[in-house]
This record gives C-alpha cells, structure tokens and sequence, in this order.
C-alpha cells in the first residue's frame, strides 16, 4: 500500500504538469480548452517526429517541441480562441471540441493508428528504478517528471510574481476591463496565457509518451485527468493542481492496488468527492448554515 | 486649443442608447464635474472617453490626436487614465503591485512610485497587503494612484466618492485638490452636487445621455441645477 501511495504522488507530477496549463487558460483567459488533451498528444507526437524522422536527439526535440507548441497556442488564442469567446460560453466549448477532433484524426491521417512511444529513446530511465525499503520501488522517471512539475510550476509561480508580464497575466485574469484601464492589452495577455498553456500541454504529452504508449485518440482521457486535478486543486491555483494531481494520482494508484479495473474509477470517484463537498459547502454558505441548508430555509 | 475635445458622442448599451450625441471640451489644467441622476449616462460618457465601451458615432480628440478608434491600453498610452466606479483595484495583488503594473504600462512621466506615496502617504504603511483588505477610503486613494502611475494628461473619475465615509471623501477631496494644483487635468463623476459645485471650474449636468445644463459653478443657480438635474423643465444654456 505504501508503494501505492508513493506511485500516486509520483503519477501527480505527470497531471500537475498536464492540469497546470488548462487551469491558467480557464483562470486568465475564462476559457476551458476540451481540445488540451489533444494538444498534449499532438506535441508528444510533434517529439516524436523529430526524433524518428529527423533524428534529433530526445531531448533536443523536447527542446524544440515547446516553442514550436507555445506557437501554435499564441495563434490559437488569436485565430480561434478569442473570436468564439466574443460569442458567449457556448461557442468556445464547441469550437475547441471540434478542434479536438480535427487534431485527432489529422494525426491519426499523419502519423497512422499504431501505437507510438517515447520510452524506447530514453535509454534505461523509462524502466529504471530505486529500490528503497519497505517493498517501495521508485522509477527514474516518475520521479524525474515529479522534479519537473516542481521546477515548472516554481519557475511559473516566480514569473507570475516577478515579472512585467507575470503580473499583467495576474491582473488580467482579476479583472480583465480593469487592466486595460492601466494599459495593459488583455488580448495580448491572453495570448501569451494560451501560449504558455500549450505548450505546458506539450511538456505533459512527452511525459505520457515517454511512459505509455500513446495513440492519435488518446487526448480525452488526458483531459478528464486534467480537469478533474484542477477541480480538486482549485481552479486558478497554480500549486493546487500539484495538489489535485498529487491526490488524483493517489486515488488512482490505490484502486488499482485494490484492483487493476479500479485505477481510473478510484480516481473519478475521489473527483466526484470534492466536487461534492465543494458544491455543499457552497450551498451551506449560500443559506447562511447547515440547518438552514438541510431544511432548505432561507435565513 | 483644448486638452480633450469630445464631439457628438454616441453610446449605446444594446437598443439602450445611453449618450445622445454629447460635445464638450476640457482646457488643460481644468476640473470638470459631471453630475446628473441615476442614468442619465455619466459613467458611460467616460468609458467610452477612456475606450472600455464602444461608441456608436463622434469623435475623442486628445491635444489633436484623434482617439475615436484606439482602444484603452492606446488611450492610457496617449495619455488618458480612468479610475473606474467601484474602484476595481487587483484584489489579490498587493498595493505595490497594483501600482507598479500602472507604472509599467501607462506612459512615463514624473508621476513614480515615491511621488504617489508622496501624494497619498496613507498608502505607505499599505504597500505589502492585498489590495482586498483595504477600507474604502484607502481603495479610493489606491486607485487614483494606480491611475496616476500611468502618468495621464487627463484623469477621470467615476462615481469618485461613493460609498466613503464623510471623512474619506474630506480627505479625498484635500487630495485631488493637491492634484489640480500640480496641474493635473480632470473630469470627474460626481453625485455629491455641493462637492462638485465647490471643486469643479465647469459643471456639465447630464439628463437622459445628453447635456442638460452647462456652465461655471458660480454662474449656474441652485434651481437651474436641480431643474437640470431632474428635468423639470428646460434649463437655460443646455447644448442638448
């Protein structure tokens, strides 16, 4: 069980890193992207691409990977993102569903159905592991993607707090109108948001495919995990979706320790949990009391 | 010539047009008060002067640039500055923050960090906290610090002394006039007719989006004001 508990908080490094970017586009810009998870597969296969076709070395094609991504989310929130929210909440989700869609079979139509990995182009770390007592076994890469969501999500929180950017990006997303009010161009912030957010989705893509194998359609399952680490972290809080994912990751780990069928269930179960408890509290402060809210009275 | 120049401005909210067609101009170094009832459009015409709400026609013109199709952030560029009703300060970013943002965006100018403090010592002790927990009176002294950080030729104010205490706005006033004497130029939103009436060099009193009244405090009498102000009947010297 131990192990269990360590694999689940290492398996939240891999959706902090994945949740961080929907979770900073839905804060700054009020847009939930459902195409996140396909932006993620696109980029793992977008490494791919430059290690088996033009024979970069794996983490060079990381390296190049990110800024051609970051690219693509600036173009994105400028060509696509920021017309449909012009046209109320709708139009975003069906927009970027659609883009969904057209990402998976446009990489299905490129890159075919088989499955694709990552693992086998990172030498002895995709299986290498410690040994520590207690039964625990720790992966290489696990732990390397944990260490990464650390230093991500710190070097993140320092150019928010930090920067000329980082704060305008902060106060777009307080109070949008506000910020323009001071000079501030929110469609600019919003586009480098998207940018930063894409490529985020990128950087977690490589992680999955450096530890699974991946397929064109495997971006909504990214998604459902991704969403439910930012419901359970907080929407908006950066080191909350550590958080989420940490206990995403733990609630999944021990379902399947329990049971291999268990591991996405356990962890649909624990986001169906907070949401609930976060929808009664809110009830309960909305009546003034957990009297008042159970009785349905209004005080 | 005129610091701001606003000709037949047009602005709607859906079928709702809220300013009919209102002109007026601002010298520079002047204060002018804009006073009317709920309604009568007062916080539109200044959104649509700082370019956060779209007009339907007319023209803003700042010391000869044509403004009417920039936006805000080109606005507080060329030198106009809001400080927006409800004072809308980043709730979650510290006072410096939310001072230094300005400073970074707007124009630069003699308007720093040290000559805001200067200007509103009460914000010194401040700096570190969240925005959020400030009283209203020092949201107020926030804000139009925010908005001085952007070092705007002209300065408008929303709705300047609603929901403060009377001893906020006594000491909000003792501020702006500190800001009228270093020259800075002003249009501000007022309900308070006595405080407007005692600050302003114009008033421009608004009825139904239009101008119904306008004039120099001294040269408008009570009764025109007020019939002005409730449009019970038609005040002398309306342009609309």
């Amino acid at each position: 069980m131990l192990d269990a508990i360590v694999q689940g908080i290492l398996l939240g490094g891999y959706y902090a890193i994945l949740a961080a970017g929907l979770s900073l586009m839905f804060g700054v810009v009020r847009f939930i992207n459902l195409a996140h998870g396909d932006l993620a597969v696109l980029g793992a296969y977008l490494a791919l691409f430059c290690v088996e076709r033009l024979g970069l070395q794996v983490w060079l094609s990381v390296a190049a990977t990110l800024p051609i991504m970051a690219a693509l989310g600036w173009f994105l929130q400028a060509a696509i993102f920021a017309r449909t929210l012009r046209a109320g909440i709708l139009l975003p989700l069906l927009a970027t569903f659609g883009l969904g869609a057209l990402l998976q079979n446009g990489m299905f139509g490129l890159f075919g159905s088989d499955t694709k990995s990552l693992g086998n182009h990172i030498g002895s770390l995709s299986w290498s592991s410690w040994q520590l007592p207690l039964d625990v076994s720790i992966g290489k890469l696990p732990t390397f993607t944990f260490v990464v969501a650390v230093l991500v999500l710190g070097a993140l929180h320092q150019f928010l707090a930090r920067t000329k950017v980082g704060r305008a990006i902060r106060a777009t997303s307080i109070d949008a109108e506000a910020a323009e009010l001071v000079g501030v161009e929110a469609a600019r912030i919003h586009r480098v948001a998207a940018a930063v957010a894409v490529a985020l989705a990128a950087l977690a893509g490589v992680f999955l495919a450096m530890r699974a194998l991946i397929t064109p359609y495997a971006g909504p399952a990214q998604l459902i995990f991704a969403f439910e680490s930012v419901v359970i972290g907080g929407i908006g809080s950066l080191w909350g979706t550590l958080v989420g994912g940490i206990v995403l990751g733990v609630a999944q780990s021990l379902g399947a320790w329990l049971s291999p069928q268990f591991f996405q269930l356990a962890g649909h179960l624990i986001f169906l949990a907070v949401l609930g408890v976060r929808l009664w509290r809110t009830h309960v402060a909305e009546h003034g009391g957990w009297r008042s809210a159970v009785l349905g009275a209004r005080t | 010539m005129s610091l701001l120049s606003v000709e037949n401005l047009v602005a709607a909210h859906g079928l709702l047009t809220a300013v009919r067609g209102v002109s007026f101009a601002v010298d520079e170094g002047a204060a002018i008060a804009v006073v009317g009832a709920n309604g009568a459009g007062k916080t539109t015409l200044l959104r649509a002067i700082s370019g956060v709400h779209r007009i339907e026609s007319g023209r803003i013109v700042l010391d000869g640039i044509d403004l009417t199709r920039s936006n805000a952030p080109k606005r507080v560029a060329a030198g106009v500055a809001m400080v927006p009703e409800g004072r809308r300060l980043f709730g979650d970013m510290t006072v410096r923050e939310n001072l230094l943002l300005a400073g970074e965006y707007g124009r630069a100018g003699r308007w720093t960090l040290d000559a805001v403090l200067d200007a509103f010592p009460a914000l010194k002790p401040l700096l570190d906290r969240p925005a959020d927990v400030l009283s209203g009176g020092q949201r107020q002294a926030a804000a139009i610090g925010r908005s001085l950080m952007c070092n705007p030729r002209i300065l408008l104010l929303d709705e300047v002394s609603l929901g403060l205490s009377p001893i906020a706005v006594d000491g909000l006033y003792q501020s702006l006039a500190l800001l009228r004497r270093a020259g800075t130029t002003i249009v501000l939103v007022e309900q308070d007719l006595d405080r407007a009436l005692g600050f302003a060099d114009r008033i421009l009193c608004m009825l139904e989006g239009g101008i119904a009244l306008e004039g120099e405090p001294a040269a408008l009498s009570r009764a025109d004001i007020t019939a002005a102000y409730f449009g019970l009947a038609r005040a002398k010297g309306g342009a609309s």
